[in-house]
């Protein structure tokens, strides 16, 4: 059984409260980096830990932590990212419901590293239930000397709020989530620049998904070279997979990087397999915006290796036969599944979301939901799938933010596996409105990769 | 295409909820009290139900905003109401997991149960629902919400659909 970094104490009775989080050792971080380090020396533990953005992107937090700019009397800001909002990923719902101090402990760690005064958790709207209980912790923190001037007596201060969004997944863009936070619109800025040099109030700002910032909590009291030590080249550490869709146990998984994706997806300690008996069809690896993949190239990549849960190895073999981490939410898709009317209906919320900025984005995803919808409902042509891939082309690289890239990528990489799918929807038009595909060939073996003289 | 519902019923908030509005003000710096719109659009909301222009219009003159700042907000973002809605609207996530799961055959029977479209308000003004996008809970779902505490319930069947219904019959007609 692998080691637990996050969800170690998750099911001890009263976790949620003060005492009991302390009395497992909660907050030691705080106390090591206040009483022993200087913010530099967190920062450059953090960057030895080889974290890597837990939020979808993947991008190191140590390296984004280290553009931090720093001018003088000018304040600095570390908003934390609980806009959770990708289709598919639950983790840090889960983590704030059952284990919020763990947010807050880090939330100080990463505050004191980053010289922040003030710092905000963005949570979106609707996990209200979440708000009520981080300011309960909140609370409970401040009373102990963990917030509020002179924290353990180190001389740093630092008040800590809770901001609740309006019900918008742009918001889990960084940019458009600091527009949120100052009361506008959620829509994403053009960056440069970038917030670590003009981002809440256009000062120096970082902002972290709530896995990330947790994260910094064991890499502060092991140490970052210890955290990366756990995973495999360059995904250092343990990720929480939120884990969906036809999976026979659903449920949020803390797994050490590098866990092959069949040990994930079948063994009992984790999925335990396809729900009812069923059988594998497709699996989005990391929440909606990455390409769905069939089942076969999931389980193995292109060249017959084992696929392992890493950012090196589910991308490996590119958009063409391979995925991406993102933020983890793992969706399996059973035989009885329909990869079309699945497709619409995330093509649906991409329009249902898009800001309305990029003409692209905003024309292109309502587009690509009509043409999919009528594919669904038996009026398609066989010219809809082509045209499918030349609008998410279009989409694709020309918008502000990465949601048009988000509304695409899932289009393009279902027609590409799944195309003959697609056109029988086309040809047998009455059939497709009353029963699915089924499973056809995408569970099969891969056939042997030619070898290349 | 949402729009600004013309009421000209003046609105007036409590000296309790304005308290609770220079609460949220302090938590950001001086001058930048705009922060605190999208909150206390959830509190106003959450004590009369929807959004009206005149309510919207005294939170603006509240923040010393514009009017239309606050309109562009509130329309922007799904969770705020602007029209009056049923008291209590069940929320169900449409989004590609749940559905795996369930969700549109969840909503069918919620249609079915209150006899009411997507949107619309039952005769009796308990109820309204509505279809929303994913509410992050894939692995439990079909899930819904119900505003304005947001309590949640998970992997819903029919039966127990059928069940909340009654509870909040009861319960509304109090």
């Amino acid at each position: 059984m692998a080691r637990k970094l996050l969800l170690e104490h998750i099911n001890v009775p009263g976790i949620n409260t003060f005492d009991v989080y302390r009395s497992k050792g909660g907050y030691a971080s705080v106390e090591k980096a206040l009483k022993t380090m200087s913010p530099d020396e967190v920062v450059e533990e953090v960057k030895k830990s080889g974290l890597r953005g837990r939020g979808g992107a993947g991008f190191p937090t140590g390296m984004k932590w280290s553009f931090l700019a720093k001018p003088e009397g000018v304040a600095r800001y570390l908003v934390c990212n609980a806009d959770e909002s990708e289709p598919g990923t639950f983790k840090d719902r889960y983590l704030m419901t059952y284990i919020p101090h763990l947010l807050i402990e880090g939330m100080i760690t990463a505050s004191y590293a980053l010289g922040a005064k003030v710092s905000y958790i963005y949570v979106r709207g609707e996990m209200m239930p979440q708000i009520r209980i981080l300011e309960k912790a909140i609370a409970e923190a401040k009373n102990a000397g963990f917030l509020g001037k002179n924290i353990l007596g180190s001389g740093y201060d630092l008040e800590l709020y809770v901001q609740p969004g309006g019900g918008a997944y742009i918001c889990g863009e960084e940019t458009a989530l600091l527009e949120s936070l100052e009361g506008k619109r959620g829509n994403p800025r053009i960056k440069p620049p970038f917030p670590a040099i003009a981002g809440l109030y256009g000062c120096p700002t970082v902002v972290n998904n709530v896995e990330s910032i947790a994260a910094v909590v064991p890499i502060i009291n092991e140490g970052g070279e210890e955290y990366a030590k756990i995973g495999i080249g360059r995904s250092t550490g343990t990720k929480l997979i939120s884990a969906g869709g036809n999976v026979k146990n659903p449920g949020v998984y803390e797994i050490d990087l590098g866990l092959p994706a069949e040990e994930f997806l079948y063994s009992d300690e984790y999925c335990g397999g396809i729900a009812n008996g069923k059988r594998l069809k497709a699996v989005v690896a990391g929440g909606s915006s990455v390409p769905i993949l069939p089942a076969n190239l999931f389980l193995k990549t292109i060249n017959n290796q084992p696929r392992l849960m890493s950012y090196e190895s589910l991308s490996d073999g590119g958009f063409a036969t391979g995925t991406m981490m993102g933020s983890g939410g793992f969706i399996a898709f059973d035989e009885d599944q329909c990869i079309v009317r699945n497709t619409w209906n995330f093509t649906r919320f991409y329009h249902h979301e898009s800001c309305g900025q990029c003409s692209p984005c905003r024309e292109g995803t309502g587009w690509m939901e009509k043409v999919l919808h009528r594919l669904e409902y038996g009026h398609g042509k066989m010219s809809d799938m082509d045209l499918l891939v030349d609008v998410s082309k279009k989409i694709e690289g020309n918008t502000i933010c990465p949601l048009g890239d988000a509304a695409a990528w899932p289009v393009a990489s279902a027609i590409r596996h799944f195309r003959d799918e697609f056109e029988w929807h086309v040809t047998n038009a009455s059939e497709a409105v009353t029963r699915n595909f089924g499973l056809a060939h995408y569970a099969d073996p891969l056939p042997k990769p030619e070898v290349v003289a | 295409m949402l729009r600004v519902e013309e009421t000209q019923a003046p609105v007036e908030f409590s000296p309790e909820l304005l308290k609770k509005f220079d609460e949220i003000v302090s938590r950001y710096p001086e001058g930048k009290q705009k922060s605190a719109l999208l909150p206390i659009l959830h509190l106003v909301q959450a004590e009369l139900g929807w959004l009206s222009a005149a309510a919207m219009d005294t939170v603006a003159e509240y923040l010393s905003i514009q009017s239309i700042e606050v309109y562009e907000v509130a329309t922007f973002y799904s969770m705020y109401f602007m029209r009056p809605q049923g008291k209590y609207v069940l929320e169900v996530c449409r989004t590609g997991p749940c559905c795996l799961v369930g969700a549109e055959k969840i909503m069918d029977h919620i249609e079915e149960k209150l006899g009411v479209k997507e949107g619309e308000v039952t005769s009796d003004g308990l109820f309204s629902w509505r279809g929303v996008e994913c509410l992050a809970a894939c692995g439990f779902g079909p899930v819904l919400q119900i505003g304005p505490e947001y309590t949640f319930y998970e992997n819903l069947t029919n039966e127990g659909v059928d069940k909340l219904i009654a509870e909040l019959k009861a319960k509304g007609k109090n």
